[in-house]
C-alpha cells in the first residue's frame, strides 16, 4: 500500500496517496481548482499556472498540477493573493489571444473564455499584443484548421500527438514571445505527418485547432429542392450526441438522433451500421481467403497480418510511418465510403434517383473521415461518394439550430433499406468491436457453430485504453470446405491510439510477435473517443460511452453481421457475392505510400 | 560543405541515437556546415526516429543553431543595454560599411554573416561582439576595422 500524505487544504485535512498533486486532492475534497494545460490523459506541463495555489510559509505560489502534495502542507485555494495571480494569469493570455469571440468557432464551449467570465477578466492592465503579431492561420486542409491566433500555447496538442498518437505532427518552435506551436517548417497541415485524427481537437481549451466544419454547405443541400440528401450515422455518435446536447454522458440517443435527423430534413436518415455489417462480410472473407491462400496454396506473395482498414486516421499512420505494411492492410472501404458508393449506385437505382442529384452527408464521431471522404480514390461511385462529413459536434450545433428539444424527442428508427444493422456493427465504435464482429462472422462461416462466448461476447478482444490486447482463438470441428483450418490458432492483436499501434507494428516488424489478424483504431478507446465526439474527453466519459456500445449490443434482436437480413438483400440484388467483381469496384480500394518526412 | 546524411551518422555514432543526443548532433552539424538545413533537420529526425517538427522545435530554440545558410565567420554584435550605451550602434555601422552588408545577412562570397545577440556577459568591457566562438571586447571602430581585415585576409 501506498504512504499516505497528510495536509490541509481550505483548513480541511485530508489524507492522500503519496505522489498525488495538490490539484488531485483538492478534487478529492470537491474543491474545484481552475485547469488550462492540465489535462487527465496527458503528462503535467505545468506551464499555463492557472491553477496555483498558496502554500504557507512558502513565498511563491506553486501550480498545484505539478506539485505533489507534501506531509503538513496547508494550502489555500482561494485567498486573495491566489484569485488575483489567477486573473492576472489568464490576462496576460488573453493579452495575446485573438478574443474576437463571436467569430469563433469554439464560442461558447471554450475553456479560456470559461475561465475569463469566471474571473471577470476586463480590467485592461495589460497592452493587447495582438495586433502586433502576424499570426498564421492553416486553413488549408479538409479536416482541421489550426489557427494561431487563438493558441495560448498551453502544448496540450503538442503532447496528444506524441503521448498518445507518437505522431509529433506537432511541435513547440522557437521560444520567448516568438514561441508556437509549429509543423516542420510551419508547413500546412496537409503537407506534413498529421493523421487527422483530431485528437489534439478534443482537447484543445481555445480554438487554436478545429475541426473545418461544412455545417453550412450542408443545410444548402438540404433546403436545395432538387437534391435528395442521405445521412448515414457512425455507431459511436449515438452514444455521445447526448454529451453535446446537454444529456448525460454515456446515454444511448439511437431513436433520438434519428428523430432529429428526419426533422432537420435529410430525406433519408440511414445507418453506416449496416455497411458495417457489410464491411465485415467482406473483410471476413478476405482473411480467410488470406489464410488458405497462406495455409493450403503456400502462396509467398500474401500478406498476414492482415490489418483492419476502418480508421482512416490509422490508414494515414501507416501510409507514412509503415509503407512496408501497405499490403497488410484489408483492401475494404471503411463502411463510411462503402456506405457513400453504395448511396450512389444501389440506393440510387433502387430508390430511381439520378445519382448526380443524390448528395451524401455522414455523420462521424471523426476528422479524419473528413480528409478520407476527400480521397481521389473515393469516387467509385463515378461521383464524390461521401459528400460533406459532420462530427457528433456539428450535427449537435445543428440541432439547435434547428430548435430542437433534442431531449424531449420521440424515439424513431432509421429509414430503410440501408438502415438495418447488428449488434455486431454497433461494436465498430470500441476498440476491439471490429474484431469481435469479425470473429463473430468468420468462426461461423468457417465451422457453422456461434462463437464459443457466453452470450456473443468475446471479452478476451475487447480493448482497453492504454495496453495492446492479444487473443488467441482455437478453430475447431470446422466445416469441410475449411478444413485447413482445423485446429488453427487464430492469433489477433487489438490496439487503440497510434502510440500502441506503432508499438504492434514495430513487434510485427522485428518478428517479435505473430499475428493473423490486427485491429488497430487510431483514437484511444476506439471510435468512441474520437476526434469529432464531444469535448471533453477523458478516460471515465469514454469508459461511459464504452458501456453504452456493448449495452446497445446486447439489445440489437440481430448480434451477427451475416444474419442481417438488408445484407442478404443487397448481396442477391446487387453484390453477387462477398469479394466479387462489384465488391471489388466499389467497397474495396488502394492506399498510398506516403513521405514520414 | 559536408555532405548531411554521412556526417550526421557520424554523429549518431558518437553521440548516440537517444532522444538527449540531439542537442549535440545539431551543435555537430552546425561547427561543419554552419546552420542546419531543412533535409539535414530530416535526416536527423530519420536517425534518431524522431518527427521532424521535434527537430524543428529544437533547432529553432537556440539562437546559435543557426537555421539559414550563414557565412564561414558569424560575427554577433551584443545587443544589449550596456553594449547599446558603450557605443554598439557604431560598432554595428563600422561592420556593415567594412562588409557591405546590413545586419541579418551574409556576403556573397559567403564569408562573413553579421547578426545581433543577446547579452554575452561581456558587459564591463563593452562594446563586445563574438566571432564564430571567440569573443572580442572594448570595441572600437578602429579596433574592429584592424580585427575584420585580419579575417579577410584569412
Amino acid at each position: 500500500m501506498a504512504n499516505k500524505i497528510n495536509l490541509t487544504i481550505d483548513g480541511i485535512n485530508i489524507s492522500v496517496d503519496e505522489g498525488a498533486t495538490i490539484l488531485e486532492a483538492a478534487r478529492q475534497l470537491n474543491i474545484h481548482i481552475p485547469t488550462l494545460c492540465y489535462h487527465e490523459d496527458l503528462c503535467v506541463a505545468g506551464n499555463c499556472r492557472v491553477c496555483v495555489v498558496e502554500q504557507e510559509k512558502v513565498k511563491n505560489l506553486p501550480a498545484s498540477c505539478a506539485t505533489p502534495a507534501a506531509e503538513g502542507m496547508v494550502i489555500h485555494t482561494n485567498s486573495m493573493k491566489v484569485r488575483m495571480a489567477r486573473k492576472h494569469i489568464v490576462e496576460l493570455l488573453l493579452s495575446e489571444h485573438n478574443a474576437d469571440c463571436t467569430k469563433c468557432y469554439k464560442n461558447g464551449n471554450c475553456e479560456l473564455q470559461g475561465l475569463a467570465s469566471q474571473m471577470l477578466t476586463g480590467d485592461h492592465l495589460f497592452l493587447d499584443l495582438v495586433p502586433g503579431k502576424k499570426y498564421t492561420i492553416d486553413m488549408f486542409n479538409t479536416a482541421i484548421i489550426k489557427d494561431d491566433s487563438r493558441c495560448i500555447r498551453c502544448q496540450r496538442c503538442v503532447r496528444t500527438c506524441e503521448e498518445l498518437q507518437s505522431v509529433s505532427a506537432l511541435g513547440v518552435a522557437y521560444k520567448g514571445d516568438k514561441m508556437k506551436i509549429s509543423t516542420f517548417h510551419e508547413h500546412p497541415l496537409f503537407e506534413v505527418v498529421c493523421t487527422n485524427c483530431g485528437q489534439c481537437v478534443n482537447r484543445c481549451p481555445t480554438g487554436a485547432l478545429i475541426e473545418r466544419n461544412y455545417i453550412d454547405q450542408v443545410w444548402d443541400a438540404i433546403y436545395d429542392s432538387t437534391k435528395h440528401v442521405v445521412v448515414q450515422t457512425a455507431p459511436a455518435v449515438r452514444v455521445a450526441l447526448g454529451e453535446a446536447l446537454g444529456m448525460a454522458t454515456g446515454k444511448i440517443v439511437t431513436g433520438k438522433m434519428v428523430a432529429a435527423l428526419k426533422r432537420l430534413g435529410f430525406s433519408s436518415v440511414l445507418d453506416t451500421d449496416f455497411t458495417a455489417d457489410l464491411t465485415i462480410i467482406e473483410e471476413g472473407h478476405e482473411l480467410l481467403t488470406r489464410l488458405k491462400r497462406a495455409l493450403v496454396d503456400k502462396d509467398p506473395t500474401v500478406t498476414l497480418p492482415m490489418a483492419t482498414s476502418c480508421s482512416p486516421g490509422w490508414i494515414k499512420f501507416i501510409e507514412h510511418t509503415f509503407p512496408e505494411f501497405l499490403p497488410n492492410l484489408s483492401t475494404c472501404k471503411s463502411p463510411q465510403q462503402m456506405f457513400g458508393a453504395l448511396a450512389k449506385t444501389y440506393y440510387a437505382q433502387k430508390r430511381k434517383l439520378d445519382p448526380k442529384n443524390v448528395v451524401s452527408v455522414s455523420i462521424m464521431p471523426c476528422t479524419a473521415k473528413k480528409f478520407e471522404a476527400n480521397r481521389p480514390e473515393m469516387r467509385s461511385s463515378g461521383y464524390k461518394d461521401v459528400d460533406y462529413v459532420l462530427t457528433t459536434r456539428e450535427l449537435g450545433i445543428m440541432i439547435k439550430q434547428a430548435g430542437l428539444e433534442f431531449d424531449e424527442l420521440p424515439d424513431e428508427k432509421f429509414d430503410s433499406f440501408m438502415g438495418t444493422s447488428s449488434g455486431a456493427a454497433v461494436i465498430f465504435g470500441s476498440t476491439g468491436g471490429v474484431m469481435e464482429a469479425a470473429l463473430r462472422t468468420a468462426y461461423e462461416i468457417v465451422t457453422g457453430r456461434e462463437v464459443p462466448f457466453d452470450g456473443l461476447n468475446i471479452t478476451p478482444v475487447r480493448g482497453t485504453e492504454g495496453e495492446v490486447r492479444e487473443a488467441t482463438i482455437k478453430i475447431e470441428k470446422v466445416k469441410p470446405e475449411w478444413s485447413f483450418l482445423e485446429g488453427v490458432e487464430l492469433k489477433c492483436a487489438v490496439a487503440n491510439g497510434l502510440a500502441h499501434a506503432k508499438t504492434v507494428m514495430q513487434n510485427v516488424r522485428d518478428g517479435k510477435a505473430n499475428y493473423h489478424f490486427i485491429e488497430v483504431m487510431a483514437c484511444p478507446g476506439g471510435c468512441l473517443g474520437g476526434g469529432g465526439q464531444p469535448i471533453p474527453t477523458n478516460k471515465e466519459i469514454r469508459t461511459k460511452r464504452k458501456m453504452a456500445i456493448y449495452e446497445e449490443d446486447m439489445g440489437m434482436p440481430i448480434r451477427k453481421s451475416h444474419e442481417n437480413p438488408e445484407i442478404a438483400e443487397i448481396y442477391k440484388e446487387f453484390l453477387e457475392k462477398p469479394l466479387g467483381h462489384k465488391s471489388h469496384e466499389l467497397l474495396h480500394t488502394h492506399y498510398t505510400a506516403r513521405k514520414r518526412y | 560543405m559536408t555532405d548531411c546524411k554521412s556526417l550526421i551518422q557520424e554523429l549518431a555514432e558518437k553521440y548516440g541515437r537517444e532522444r538527449s543526443s540531439l542537442l549535440p548532433i545539431l551543435q555537430g552539424v552546425v561547427s561543419a556546415n554552419h546552420y542546419v538545413s531543412d533535409t539535414c533537420m530530416t535526416d536527423i529526425a530519420k536517425e534518431l526516429d524522431l518527427s521532424a517538427a521535434q527537430v524543428y522545435g529544437t533547432a529553432t530554440f537556440y539562437s546559435f543553431l543557426d537555421t539559414e545558410p550563414r557565412g564561414e565567420y558569424v560575427i554577433r554584435v551584443c545587443k544589449t543595454i550596456t553594449c547599446d550605451m558603450h557605443g554598439k550602434k557604431t560598432i554595428v555601422q563600422t561592420l556593415e560599411d567594412m562588409l557591405k552588408i546590413k545586419v541579418g545577412e551574409t556576403t556573397p562570397n559567403k564569408k562573413f554573416t553579421l547578426l545581433e545577440t543577446n547579452c554575452l556577459g561581456w558587459c564591463h568591457e563593452g562594446p563586445a561582439m563574438l566571432i564564430n566562438d571567440t569573443p572580442y571586447s572594448g570595441l572600437t571602430s578602429e579596433k574592429v576595422h584592424d580585427i575584420i581585415s585580419e579575417y579577410i585576409q584569412k
